[in-house]
């Protein structure tokens, strides 16, 4: 389908795409790799006044450890995640979510900040970001994740804010993604993420919710040491998912049991 | 035939260089100059009132060159959008349709208003601003409900839903098996509708030359000259005003046989806008209105012996026909006449019936009937054997028509050409490992896993067809293809058929038959199709995997006419006797003297000349029509297997074998092509597609690829296939049709390895699409 008339900017640098939100307004978008954003537009589900593109911002396409964090730049492609050694030596769960994510074509051109700032349920990273305790920076301030993700498609960026990197603890221990799908390229039905961390679980749970989830009664159950069978059983506490086409309500909690247990395991191996 | 050297070789497709490198020509890479284009606006209710359309900002819209609703077609288009009696001639109700609808909406996407604009996005723009106010009704979206008398109607003032209700055979007729049954099943087996989704959606460019009075469409299409055929109907031309170009087309599997609005629609702009339109499918669009497949649900009983021997079967077929009746929409009841499969019943009662809903129409989608009819008796046969603990395998041998025994006259008076069922059982049954992985079965059950093997003896009847069949299903035209080959002076052989290729491969596998006959070199040859200005007068187009074993035959034949003339000609040139001149390998020599010769091209070449026999004209070309004397008969033996995860639900498909028999081979990459395909759209049936729409409001919830479960190539394991050659006594290539096979198989064996899996939990069947959350539910209300 054809998108509705926008106007569209090209910007070299965070200060001149902030300058560039600020002038469009509201109903202004941020062009990342377009690969969420184009299809609605195309649906007419979003009809953006402006998109300023920021793929010019080379700065913001980086990898980096610093300080005992890693540093992904908000450009940076699930494809350059994926394959990064860095990213497989300091936080080899981040590559491995990055390999999950779409297809090739969605891989090469999708990028963090773009996930990040979309705030799908069924995305991906914020699940880690949220269960490492990550921190969202943008051009004007630092966001923890937990006060990032306020609902769906919903974050507490302002108008003119942009996500330049997010910074993840390093975590090296063992670890888990598994996410349930139909299809290669489909996102998660549910997604459950486990990493060993300080001797402790961090469990995370993608699609279950309006916004990421962090199972913090699994967390707490393995602490104490119970089983990973055990503890799974308390994923899905508190969890009201909506249901949709490929799960029902019931079957998402389910499965928020059965692939935290799994993740658990698999993690071990 | 003489020693052939193509026919029967991996000739790599000739199409695809031009394809793969983007070479190809499809719809949407044709324009004409000052073309408008179109944008259509769509009903986004399933049942409605139309009150009012305010079309005043639309038109003032930048670019906008006119908006137009039903009355501006008035005078333009005349009768309805037709239905064929195709199968079902006794219809009780068949709603009338105007490609644009006036008073009333009864699907979600039926047609309101249309945009003309200079470009796609200000037609798109403007659309949005046409105001159109509707009194909502009712929608039917149940076909059990919409049977009852008290249900609302799918069409406001019509007597009831049912458009058809034909009993072929009566309950008397399996009386008497259902009498000596030792033990009767049964079962409530759905079809879920699905979608088409070509890769290329539909598309029409019509251009009108008003001086001229000449029409040129060129349209996405599997069926040009029907399409000629209804459009100039509607228009009030004459078939020689009107010209059809259908080109490149990226897929099809039914959807583009029948005509749509849209292809009256644009022309009649192209008429009164007096200048050439354009009108590109969108893929919600796509979705949403090509018409869909399957859609049914039915009601099968089946009695047996308790030594396996099946006896009779009763069935009723239930058609979600849709908000219309599709042209071939009645096709589908075909699953009543092959509800037998590959088996001998004594007798069978069969009936059908087709109820209007407010929903897209159905029509003929890969297989249309036979995949049901397939999926019908190979689940009720494993429940069967399920009943009686038999082996899956030992009741199909029990029951199968066995070789001898062809041609077979089945229980409803059709002729199964020839076959060897047992024999591409076997191979199948040893290139999936059946024994073993049984005894694989039965260790994982021991430790809580589900594996299941499920398998499918399909047959099918393809090959439309011989014209005392089908004339009188589609209202007088019969299937019968033609074909014309003419061969220039210098020897260049031009081949043109009615059939018209979706993806199908003609472009080689016409050339290799004719290469052979002719003993000329493949690359003189060239086959044209889709134009109806070219070749002959009437072309039947491309479905029911009827291309080879007709268009193909009616082309060998031409090939043999033009041989014939070439023989006469080289008589006259040697100086022999006609009936001492004997063809082969490009070359008339006379018989017994093979340095007495005339090559091919030289004949050619002659026969523009001035020395020709007496009474010869000049030229060297042929018309054939081939009208089958009968359908033909494909079959073989696919097997799936599938282990479920006890926890998810996830049915993993883990091998599929297909073995296909579709008699002489005449490019095996292409068959093999055919069955990936077609094998990979029946699973997807069974485990992944649905159109679903909300069964209150009728609104389309799987309007996107996000949500219409297309399985991509990550979920398909690789295919092993292999083939058994037993070839059709009904054509002298022996050849039957493989476009089919693969889906017509494939949701049967899927199915019944997902019901096989279940079943130490006691669960007999399984409905289409096994979604794990399906899947999860029922193993959880089994386990209680």
């Amino acid at each position: 389908m054809i998108p509705a008339a926008f106007e569209y900017a090209h910007a070299s640098s965070v200060d001149e795409a902030s300058k560039l939100l600020s002038k469009f307004g509201e109903d202004a978008k941020v062009l990342a790799g377009g690969h969420s954003l184009i299809p609605l537009m195309r649906l007419r589900l979003a009809q953006p006044a402006a998109l300023v593109d920021i793929n010019g911002i080379k700065e913001l396409d980086n990898i980096s450890e610093r300080g005992g964090k890693l540093h992904i730049g908000a450009l940076t492609r699930h494809v350059t995640i994926q394959n990064s050694s860095v990213v497989k030596d300091k936080l080899p769960l981040l590559a491995e979510i990055a390999g999950e994510v779409g297809d090739n074509q969605v891989r090469n051109m999708g990028t963090m900040g773009g996930v990040i700032a979309h705030a799908d349920a069924a995305g991906d990273y914020p699940t880690l970001a949220l269960m490492l305790d990550a921190d969202v920076v943008t051009n004007q301030r630092t966001i923890h994740a937990r006060d990032f993700f306020k609902d769906l498609f919903t974050t507490s960026l302002g108008p003119d804010e942009i996500v330049t990197e997010v910074v993840f603890p390093v975590a090296n221990g063992p670890h888990k993604y598994i996410k349930f799908r139909r299809r290669l390229f489909d996102w998660a039905i549910v997604g459950v993420a486990a990493q060993k961390m300080n001797g402790d679980w961090r469990i995370g749970l993608t699609n279950v919710g309006p916004t990421p989830v962090r199972a913090t009664a699994v967390e707490e159950a393995l602490h104490k040491g119970a089983k990973p069978e055990e503890a799974a059983l308390h994923a899905s506490d508190g969890l009201d998912p909506s249901g949709d086409l490929r799960a029902s309500p019931e079957y998402k909690k389910h499965l928020a049991r059965v692939l935290t247990k799994r993740a658990i395991q698999q993690a071990q191996q | 035939m003489a020693v052939t050297q193509l026919v029967g070789a991996k000739v790599h497709r000739r199409e695809d260089p031009r394809l793969i490198t983007g070479h190809g020509h499809f719809i949407d890479d044709f324009t004409r100059t000052g073309a408008a284009y179109a944008t259509f606006v769509r009903s986004p209710l399933a049942h409605a009132r139309i009150k009012s359309i305010d079309v005043t900002d639309a038109a003032k819209a930048p670019g906008v060159v006119g908006v137009y609703t039903a009355r501006d077609f008035k005078g333009q288009l005349a009768g309805t959008h037709p239905a064929a009696p195709a199968f079902v001639a006794e219809k009780k109700y068949v709603p009338e349709r105007f490609p644009i609808a006036e008073k009333e909406v009864t699907y979600q996407g039926e047609i309101v208003a249309v945009v003309l604009a200079e470009s796609r996005g200000q037609a798109a723009d403007a659309a949005n601003l046409i105001q159109v106010e509707y009194d909502e009704l009712p929608a039917v979206m149940d076909v059990e409900k919409a049977m009852q008398s008290g249900s609302p109607k799918a069409h406001e003032g019509a007597a009831d839903n049912i458009c058809w209700d034909l009993t072929y055979t009566g309950p008397e007729v399996s009386d008497a098996a259902f009498k000596e049954a030792d033990v009767v099943v049964k079962e409530r087996i759905l079809q879920n509708r699905v979608a088409p989704v070509p890769m290329e959606p539909r598309g029409v460019l019509a251009e009108y030359e008003g001086f001229d009075k000449k029409l040129t469409i060129w349209m996405s299409s599997q069926n040009p000259h029907f399409i000629r055929l209804f459009v100039s109907g509607s228009m009030g031309l004459k078939e020689s005003q009107v010209r059809v170009i259908s080109p490149d087309v990226g897929g099809g599997f039914g959807s583009k046989i029948s005509p749509y609005p849209e292809d009256y629609l644009v022309p009649a702009l192209s008429r009164i806008a007096e200048r050439p339109v354009k009108w590109i499918e969108t893929r919600t669009e796509s979705i949403q209105n090509a018409t869909h497949g399957r859609g049914q649900y039915y009601d099968v009983e089946v009695a047996a012996k308790k030594d396996g021997t099946l006896l009779g079967m009763r069935m009723t077929q239930f058609l979600d026909v849709g908000a219309y009746v599709g042209t071939f929409s009645a096709f589908q009841a075909c699953a009543c006449l092959m509800a037998g499969g590959a088996y001998k019943w004594k007798g069978i009662s069969a009936r059908t019936v087709g109820v209007l809903t407010n929903r897209v129409p159905t029509d003929p989608y890969r297989g249309a009937g036979r995949p049901e009819a397939t999926h019908l008796v190979e689940r009720m046969v494993d429940l069967v054997a399920l009943e009686l603990k038999m082996d899956p395998v030992e009741i199909r041998r029990k029951n199968f028509i066995q070789p001898q025994e062809f041609p077979f006259t089945q229980n409803f008076g059709l002729v199964v050409d020839s076959g060897d069922y047992d024999k591409a059982l076997d191979r199948a049954l040893e290139l999936v490992g059946y024994e073993e992985l049984r005894k694989k079965q039965a260790e994982l059950r021991k430790q809580g896993r589900y594996l299941g093997i499920g398998i499918s003896t399909w047959i099918e009847l393809c090959g439309f067809g011989p014209s005392a069949a089908t004339a009188p299903a589609t209202g007088g035209i019969a299937l019968v293809e033609s074909a014309q080959v003419r061969v220039t002076p210098t020897g260049a052989v031009l081949v043109y058929t009615g059939t018209h290729s979706h993806g199908q491969g003609h472009e080689t596998t016409f050339p290799q038959i004719v290469a052979d006959q002719l003993g000329v070199p493949y690359d003189s040859i060239e086959l044209r199709h889709g134009d109806t200005a070219e070749g002959t007068s009437f072309g039947y187009g491309t479905y029911g995997s009827r291309s080879l074993a007709v268009g193909g035959v009616a082309i060998s034949r031409a090939t043999g006419k033009v041989i014939d003339k070439g023989k006469k000609l080289a008589a006259h040139m040697l100086e022999a006797a006609e009936e001492d001149i004997v063809f082969e390998h490009g070359s008339f020599h006379v018989k017994g003297s093979p340095d007495k010769a005339k090559a091919f091209g030289e004949v050619a070449f002659a026969s523009y000349g001035m020395n020709l026999p007496q009474g010869m004209e000049q030229g060297l070309e042929a018309v054939a029509y081939f009208d089958p004397p009968n359908l033909v008969w494909p079959f073989g033996t696919h097997i799936a297997v599938v282990e479920i995860d006890a926890e998810t639900g996830h049915a993993q498909l883990q091998k599929y074998v297909a073995v296909d028999d579709c008699g002489n081979i005449i490019n095996p990459m292409i068959v093999d092509g055919q069955i990936h395909g077609g094998a990979v759209q029946g699973i997807a049936q069974a485990l992944y597609e649905e159109v679903v729409y909300d069964e209150e409001t009728g609104q389309l919830k799987t309007g996107t690829m996000i949500d219409y479960m297309l399985p991509s190539i990550g979920e398909i394991p690789p295919l092993i296939l292999d083939h058994t050659v037993t070839p059709s006594p009904t054509n002298e290539l022996g050849v039957k049709g493989i476009g089919e096979a693969g889906t017509i198989a494939a949701s049967a064996a899927v199915i019944n390895a997902i019901c096989d899996a279940l079943s130490p939990l006691g669960i007999k069947h399984v409905d289409m699409p096994a979604s794990p959350d399906k899947l999860w539910h029922m193993m959880k209300e089994a386990g209680k």
